[in-house]
C-alpha cells in the first residue's frame, strides 16, 4: 500500500518536473495555431515588413513594420538609459556603498520590482508625460521617449540585480591582488572587476531588454499608441505587445484581425526565446570563468 | 598619485549620482501614490460597488475578483510548482532532460505578459470552452506565476544540508519519505517566501487577465469560477484610460489599494524570511 502511494506521488513529481517544457511547448503551439492561419491569406513577407497597419479598414492590411520598429525604437531609447545609470549603480551598490547604505539600497530597488506595470503606466500619464511635454514643448507627451525613460526604469531591477550578482561573483583574490598592487579602488573596480563579470553584465543587458521588449501595460499607456512608422523619438509610437493588447478586445475570434494579433505573439514568442537563451549562454559562462580560478 | 586619488573621488561620486536617479523615482512615486490616494480610503471606497459610470461609489467587485484570482492562481501553481522543484533538486539526474527543463523554466519566466493572455485565450477560453472566467484566468496567471515559484522552491531545497538527507537515508528512509520527512520541513520558509512574491506578483498583472477573465463593470459579485470578474489592476486601465472625467481621488485611491495589497504581501514574505533566518541553527 505504502509503496503504492509512493509510487504514484513520484510519478506526479516526475510530470510537475517535466510540466515546464509541456506548458512552453502547449504555448507554442497555441500561438501557432491561431497565428499561420493568417498567413493563408497575407504573405510572410508583406506581414513582417508591410508599412501599413490598417487592421479593420477595408480591404484590410496587416504590416508589422512600423510596430517592430515602434518596439525597437523604444527598446534602444531604454537600452541606452539603462545600461550605464544600471551598471553605475550596481557597482555602487555592491561596491562603494558601506554595508548599511547598500541594504536600502537594495530594498528600494526591490521595491521597484514590486511596482505593478500597471500602476508605473498610469503614475507616468500623471507626471512623466506632461513633464516631457513641456520640456520639449511638444503638442502631447506621450511619446516614444516616454516609453523608453518608463521602460528603462522598470529594467532597473533586473539589470542591477544580476550586475550585483555577478559582481559579488568575481573572486576575492583578484580584488586583493590589485589592491596590493598599489592600485586604488577606482582603478580595480574598473580595470579587474568589470572585465570579470563581464558576461554576467551581458546577460543582464539581454534580459533587461528582454524585460523591455515583452512590457506591455505601462507602454501602451504611455507611447501614444500611433501605429506609424517612427521618424523621432519624440513621437507616438506603438509596439507590438501594445498592439494585441489594445486590439484584441475588439477583435472577432477566428477573424484575419485575430490571427493577425496571435501572428505577433509569435513574433515576440520567438524574440524573447532567443533573448534568454542568448542570456543563459553569458550567464553560464559568467558562472564558469569565476569558478575556475 | 593624487591624480588616482581624485578620480576615484570623481567616479565615486558619479556612481551616487546615478543610484540617486534609479533610487529616487520609486520614494517619489510611492509618495505621489500616498498623498493622493490616501484621502480617498473609507469602509464605503472598499466595501461598495462602482456608482456614476465608475466615477464614484467603491471597488468592492474589483477587490473581490484579485482576490479570488490569487486563491486560483495558489491553488494550481503552489502543488505544482513545489513538486517540480522537488524533481529537480531530490530526483533529477545532471542530464540532457534535466536541462532542457532549465531552459524551458528560464523560458516561461521570460515569456511576455501579453503573450500569456493570448494563450489563455486560445487554450482556455477558446479551445476548452472556459469562457472568458475566473477559472481561465487563474490558470493563466498560474503557469506564468510557476517559474517564480520553482525558482524559489528549488533555492530553499537546495539550502538544506546534504548531510541532513544522508542521516535520513542511512536510517533506512526511502527518496520520497526523505523529503516529505526531512528535507521539505526545512525548507518551508523559503517555499513560503518565494510563493508568496511570486502569488503578489500575479495579483498586479493586467496583460494576462485583459482577455481571460477582466470585466469592463459587473454590479454583482461572480458566483462560480465560470463567471468573469473584475480585477483591480484591470479597473485601474479603466479608470486612468477607458472612461472620462474620473476624479483624480478615486483614480489614486484604487491604485493604493492595489499597491499596499503588494506591499503587504511583500512584507510578510521579508518577515517570514528574516524570523526562520534567525531561528535557523544549522
Amino acid at each position: 500500500m505504502k509503496r503504492t502511494t509512493e509510487w504514484i506521488i513520484e510519478k506526479l513529481i516526475f510530470i510537475s518536473g517535466i510540466g515546464s517544457i509541456v506548458f512552453v511547448a502547449l504555448i507554442f503551439f497555441f500561438l501557432l495555431k491561431e497565428g499561420l492561419s493568417l498567413f493563408a491569406s497575407v504573405n510572410v513577407f508583406s506581414f513582417l515588413f508591410g508599412v501599413n497597419w490598417y487592421p479593420i479598414s477595408e480591404p484590410p492590411q496587416f504590416g508589422i513594420l512600423p510596430l517592430i520598429l515602434g518596439s525597437l525604437l523604444v527598446t534602444l531609447g531604454a537600452v541606452v538609459i539603462a545600461v550605464p545609470l544600471g551598471i553605475a549603480s550596481a557597482l555602487y551598490v555592491a561596491e562603494v556603498a558601506p554595508k548599511w547604505l547598500s541594504e536600502i539600497l537594495k530594498s528600494g530597488i526591490e521595491l521597484l520590482a514590486a511596482i505593478p506595470s500597471i500602476v508605473l503606466g498610469f503614475i507616468g500619464i500623471a507626471t512623466l508625460a506632461p513633464f516631457l511635454k513641456n520640456v520639449f514643448n511638444l503638442p502631447s507627451g506621450l511619446t516614444a521617449l516616454a516609453g523608453s525613460i518608463m521602460l528603462a526604469f522598470m529594467a532597473m531591477p533586473t539589470i542591477v540585480s544580476i550586475i550585483e550578482d555577478s559582481i559579488n561573483s568575481v573572486p576575492r583574490s583578484y580584488r586583493e591582488g590589485s589592491l596590493a598592487l598599489g592600485a586604488t579602488r577606482w582603478q580595480t573596480i574598473y580595470r579587474v572587476i568589470l572585465p570579470a563579470a563581464s558576461s554576467g553584465i551581458l546577460a543582464a543587458i539581454m534580459l533587461g531588454i528582454g524585460r523591455v521588449i515583452g512590457e506591455t501595460m505601462a507602454v501602451l499607456m504611455i507611447t501614444g499608441n500611433a501605429a506609424i512608422l517612427p521618424t523621432s523619438i519624440l513621437q507616438p509610437v506603438r509596439t507590438l505587445t501594445a498592439t494585441i493588447a489594445a486590439e484584441m478586445g475588439e477583435a472577432v475570434s477566428g477573424s484575419e484581425h485575430y490571427f493577425a494579433l496571435f501572428a505577433i505573439g509569435i513574433v515576440l514568442f520567438v524574440i524573447s526565446f532567443i533573448i534568454n537563451l542568448v542570456a543563459d549562454f553569458f550567464m553560464n559562462r559568467n558562472k564558469k570563468r569565476n569558478k575556475k580560478k | 598619485m593624487i591624480d588616482s586619488k581624485l578620480k576615484e573621488k570623481a567616479a565615486f561620486a558619479i556612481l551616487l549620482a546615478a543610484t540617486i536617479i534609479v533610487i529616487a523615482p520609486v520614494a517619489l512615486i510611492l509618495a505621489i501614490i500616498l498623498i493622493n490616494g490616501l484621502p480617498a480610503l473609507s469602509f464605503e471606497f472598499l466595501f461598495s460597488i462602482p456608482r456614476d459610470g465608475m466615477r464614484g461609489g467603491g471597488i468592492f467587485p474589483a477587490l473581490v475578483g484579485t482576490f479570488y484570482l490569487i486563491v486560483g492562481t495558489a491553488l494550481f501553481a503552489i502543488p505544482f510548482g513545489i513538486l517540480a522543484a522537488i524533481y529537480l533538486n531530490e530526483y533529477a539526474q545532471r542530464n540532457r532532460l534535466t536541462r532542457a527543463i532549465e531552459l524551458a523554466i528560464i523560458n516561461l519566466s521570460g515569456v511576455p505578459s501579453i503573450v500569456y493572455g493570448l494563450f489563455g485565450l486560445s487554450l482556455f477560453v477558446e479551445f476548452l470552452g472556459f469562457g472568458a472566467s475566473i477559472l481561465a484566468g487563474s490558470l493563466t496567471l498560474a503557469i506564468m506565476t510557476l517559474p517564480v515559484i520553482i525558482t524559489a522552491t528549488r533555492e530553499a531545497l537546495s539550502a538544506v544540508p546534504r548531510s541532513f538527507r544522508e542521516v535520513s537515508f542511512s536510517l533506512g528512509a526511502s527518496r520520497w519519505q526523505t523529503v516529505r520527512g526531512v528535507v521539505l520541513p526545512n525548507a518551508i520558509p523559503g517555499i513560503l517566501t518565494g510563493t508568496i512574491l511570486g502569488l503578489s506578483r500575479a495579483a498586479g498583472e493586467t496583460a494576462p487577465i485583459l482577455f481571460t477573465v477582466a470585466a469592463f463593470y459587473l454590479p454583482k459579485l461572480p458566483t462560480s469560477v465560470y463567471d468573469q470578474a473584475m480585477a483591480l489592476p484591470y479597473h485601474i486601465y479603466v479608470l486612468s484610460t477607458q472612461v472620462p472625467n474620473v476624479s483624480v481621488k478615486v483614480q489614486y485611491g484604487t491604485v493604493l489599494v492595489l499597491v499596499g495589497m503588494i506591499f503587504i504581501l511583500n512584507i510578510v514574505a521579508s518577515y517570514i524570511r528574516s524570523y526562520f533566518r534567525k531561528k535557523k541553527t544549522w
